[in-house]
């Protein structure tokens, strides 16, 4: 506190740059500025700012160029709204809070706020396979998907060529022209081809494939479908033997005005429906459709479709018991080793203490897969070895599934347990404990009427936590049991030990190994979001966290 | 908390004899009295200590047996050899190791970064919007980010159209993604260790013409080290061994972590690649173990800081 500087806003100006150097390393974060005034006077935290700044700008125009390149509008609105928000809080005197938040700021709104609410837009919608973009899209692959050739169409000597990996098709057309596609790129002419016996042996730009080359890239060469032109509708050039092409075209033609596809083979006129579907006057529809909003029929669909209803109901009930027989099971073994521990004569604590909180040190998902192999049925080492060859189907019998579950998260999660009442047993307040003492109380009523709820107070909002953790504690049941056993009954791949949360990941099929049924899987998600949320915003409430704020 | 005399092998071989063995410590006492009173907390250790830490022998066991396969690994120690380590070198082990590392540390130096400056700005000024920031965060906690995976991995699928470098199969994506929860989880953890901290010594700190972001740099965050020494360490392992988004986002073998990857050589072949996954799962375990038994002391303290305060 030396005497001449007085006034915050005098020394503002002389003091900071000079003073600025001690915090060298951490110099490069873009909120080094300071406040108002500082901020135009150059020191090196503004000239830092600066360069920080100028380089998020030219990211973010980046992005935005991009974003309107490929037609995004939702990213591009998106980016230049946090681009204008980052400049204006990084060099306005007002925001001074702002300039620490916003940072993290972005990333919650990104990554977190507004994927719970695309998540809430999903839920109602019947986004999954079969309907996977927008009806233009549908369209166009529709028309794609039904191509054929046409009978005594045109074909057109043909050579197969590469442009740096990617495969395209040189054809050599009646004129004498030569035409180069890709996959993405229509059929274009190429001047200075050189043809050779009716067929182009040379394209400028690209390399001729060997017979070899395209005999090893066979399949690749008969599945390449070459646009004849932009329009879908012209239809495509494709090759069964990589010397000749044909022409495809779409035994569908989709009429812009009246809205409708019509199937030029058998004339049926298809319609579009409210499912997102072209739909024939019988009822029959073409395979691919499109996002629609579908209300709640997804939510109707979660609690009374049979496939659903009862795997989720059981599932409901079950990831009740687990979350909540975890985090009483753990709670439990850790308070009593805890106070076992918590005696200053015992000796070596420190040693059992670290061996002990071991598992709790070792990544989730190497316990759960160590572990599925220790209860592994016929090689497992608790089988083999601790009960002498004895078969006993740990992970495969609905009953014992879920006991093997709710034994391996104990060990995982009692060490944890075992921190934190050790933690809170010895901040208990000793004058509580005299008290107690003094009014004659025994140790057994100590114990129950004054350490316990103590304990039980200051573990409270962790024990909340714990169970919102297990709630939705993917990892432990996907690598340990897959969900398995599965229900017997039902047609979608669920079974014993699935919680909520890995049934969404099954239904939604993002892994593939299921069909994509994002809606419904998004509905699930919503529910789980109302079940956790509810759950915690009661607990907290009764906790009194919300008091904290003030 | 320390024991005086931690080399006295009093563990495990004054309990496995139970009352018989006399006592050694600074007190006489009768041996049944020393069982009542401290002989069976040792037996109570000693079950503990091997119910958590057989697995972890096994799994060493497994790692070192030559055979490499399930079965062939129940003989604890039988054979000992370096087959299984040598292994990963053919596999891309390494490669994993080193993606995951790049993740979780990228992950937690920015978590912490954004955690704290958040934290410091509701901790430290009064603005419009301060209560409903805090009730927000407080509101937004409660929904886990990996339940919208979905709209997680939607989001990556338009953003890769118009950034690769941020769409699916990105590690800057999937780092993005993981700090999209930073402030959420962090932000109150830290905030409430931030409000300890006495706001006397910024003020004085500000007479002396310090500006906001000097008394942040130099002085909060240096007060606050152990704060963030947990919310960098929890940051650190819960990134190490999330499994849910990364399997999602991250599609290409190469780009694994070492939860996709080694999910991948247990789902697949669980007999035969059980010595390559042990092997792996030693290594693997090795960063998270090496950093909580070094941090350990700030962890304690950082799991009850939150605690206590109800």
């Amino acid at each position: 506190m030396s005497a001449p500087q007085i006034t915050p806003t005098d020394t503002a100006v002389g003091a900071p740059e000079d003073s600025g150097p001690p915090e060298g390393p951490r110099r490069e974060r873009p909120r080094r500025d300071r406040d108002g005034s500082h901020a135009r006077n150059y020191s090196p935290g503004f000239f830092a700012k600066l360069a920080l700044m100028a380089v998020i700008d030219a990211l973010g125009v980046y992005v935005v160029w991009s974003a309107w390149t490929a037609e995004s509008y939702g990213i591009l609105a998106a980016s230049a709204a946090m681009l204008v928000a980052a400049n204006w809080v990084y060099f306005s005197k007002r925001a001074l809070p702002l300039k620490y938040i916003l940072p993290g700021l972005i990333f919650l709104l990104a990554y977190q706020i507004f994927v719970v609410a695309y998540t809430g837009y999903i839920a109602f919608t019947n986004y999954g396979t079969g309907h996977n973009s927008t009806k233009e899209q549908a369209i166009e692959a529709l028309l794609v998907q039904n191509e054929r050739r046409v009978e005594g169409s045109e074909s057109a000597p043909l050579t197969v060529v590469e442009d740096g990996g990617t495969l395209a098709f040189a054809i050599v057309t009646p004129d004498g022209d030569v035409e180069v596609g890709s996959a993405e790129q229509p059929l274009t002419v190429v001047d200075d081809a050189t043809v050779e016996a009716g067929r182009a042996t040379e394209v400028p730009g690209y390399t001729v494939l060997e017979r070899g080359q395209v005999l090893q890239r066979q399949e690749e060469v008969t599945n390449l479908r070459v646009p004849v032109s932009d329009d879908p509708e012209d239809g495509s050039i494709r090759t069964p033997d990589a010397m000749t092409g044909f022409v495809y075209t779409s035994t569908l033609e989709y009429d812009d005005a009246a809205d409708t596809m019509t199937d030029t083979t058998t004339g049926t006129v298809y319609t579009p429906n409210d499912d997102g579907q072209f739909e024939a006057a019988d009822g029959t529809t073409l395979a691919v459709g499109w996002r629609v909003a579908v209300g709640f029929d997804n939510f109707v669909t979660a609690f009374s479709d049979g496939r659903y209803a009862q795997p989720f109901v059981k599932i409901l009930a079950w990831t009740f018991v687990f979350a909540i027989g975890s985090v009483a099971t753990t709670f439990l073994l850790g308070l009593f080793l805890a106070i076992t521990f918590n005696d200053v004569r015992m000796r070596g604590r420190k040693i059992y203490r670290v061996l002990m909180i071991l598992p709790y040190a070792i990544p989730g998902f190497l316990a759960a897969l160590l572990w599925s192999g220790l209860l592994n049925t016929r090689f497992g080492f608790v089988n083999e070895v601790l009960l002498g060859g004895a078969e006993i189907p740990w992970l495969t019998d609905p009953v014992l599934a879920k006991l093997s579950v709710l034994f391996v998260n104990l060990w995982l999660g009692f060490p944890y347990m075992f921190l934190i009442c050790t933690g809170a047993l010895q901040s208990l307040p000793s004058d509580v404990m005299e008290a107690a003492k003094i009014d004659g109380a025994g140790r057994w009523r100590t114990w129950r009427s004054v350490t316990l709820p103590l304990l039980l107070i200051s573990t409270a909002p962790l024990l909340i936590s714990s169970f919102a953790f297990n709630f939705n504690n993917f990892t432990l049941i996907y690598m340990l049991t897959g969900g398995g056993p599965r229900f017997g009954d039902a047609s979608v791949p669920l079974g014993h030990t699935d919680i909520l949360i890995s049934m969404v990941y099954q239904i939604s099929g993002v892994d593939g190994s299921a069909p994509k049924n994002f809606g419904l899987a998004s509905a699930l998600s919503i529910v789980i979001f109302v079940i956790v949320g509810t759950i915690s915003a009661l607990a907290f409430r009764s906790t009194r966290k919300f008091e904290e704020i003030n | 908390m320390a024991t005086t005399s931690v080399s006295a092998p009093v563990g495990s071989a004054g309990s496995s004899s139970g009352g018989a063995s006399g006592p050694e410590g600074r007190t006489r006492m009768k041996p049944g009295r020393w069982f009542s009173e401290l002989g069976w907390r040792h037996l109570v250790g000693v079950v503990a200590v091997v119910f958590s830490a057989f697995p972890l022998v096994y799994v060493l066991s497994a790692s070192l047996s030559e055979n490499g396969t399930l079965t062939g690994s129940n003989s604890l120690f039988a054979d000992v050899s370096s087959v299984n380590y040598a292994e990963l070198g053919d596999s891309l082990f390494w490669t994993w190791m080193l993606n995951t590392l790049v993740i979780a540390v990228a992950t937690s130096v920015g978590t912490v970064l954004m955690g704290a400056a958040a934290a410091y700005a509701f901790s430290r000024f009064r603005f419009t919007g301060r209560r409903t920031g805090l009730t927000s965060l407080l509101i937004i906690q409660m929904f886990p980010q990996m339940l919208a995976f979905i709209a997680i991995f939607l989001l990556l699928l338009s953003l890769g159209d118009v950034v690769p470098a941020l769409g699916l199969d990105s590690k800057l994506a999937l780092i993005c993604v993981y700090l999209g929860g930073a402030l959420g989880v962090n932000t109150f953890l830290m905030y409430g260790f931030f409000n300890t901290v006495p706001r006397e010594l910024d003020e004085a700190a500000k007479l002396d013409g310090a500006t906001h972001a000097q008394i942040y740099w130099t002085i909060i965050l240096r007060l606050v080290a152990p704060i963030l020494a947990v919310v960098a360490l929890l940051s650190f392992i819960s990134t190490y061994g999330e499994f849910m988004i990364a399997r999602i986002v991250l599609t290409s073998e190469a780009n694994w972590t070492l939860a996709v990857g080694l999910y991948g050589w247990v789902s697949s072949l669980r007999e035969a690649n059980w010595g390559l996954f042990t092997a792996g799962a030693v290594i693997s375990t090795l960063p998270v173990l090496a950093l909580f038994l070094y941090l350990q002391k700030y962890i304690v303290g950082g799991l009850t800081a939150g605690s206590v305060k109800g």
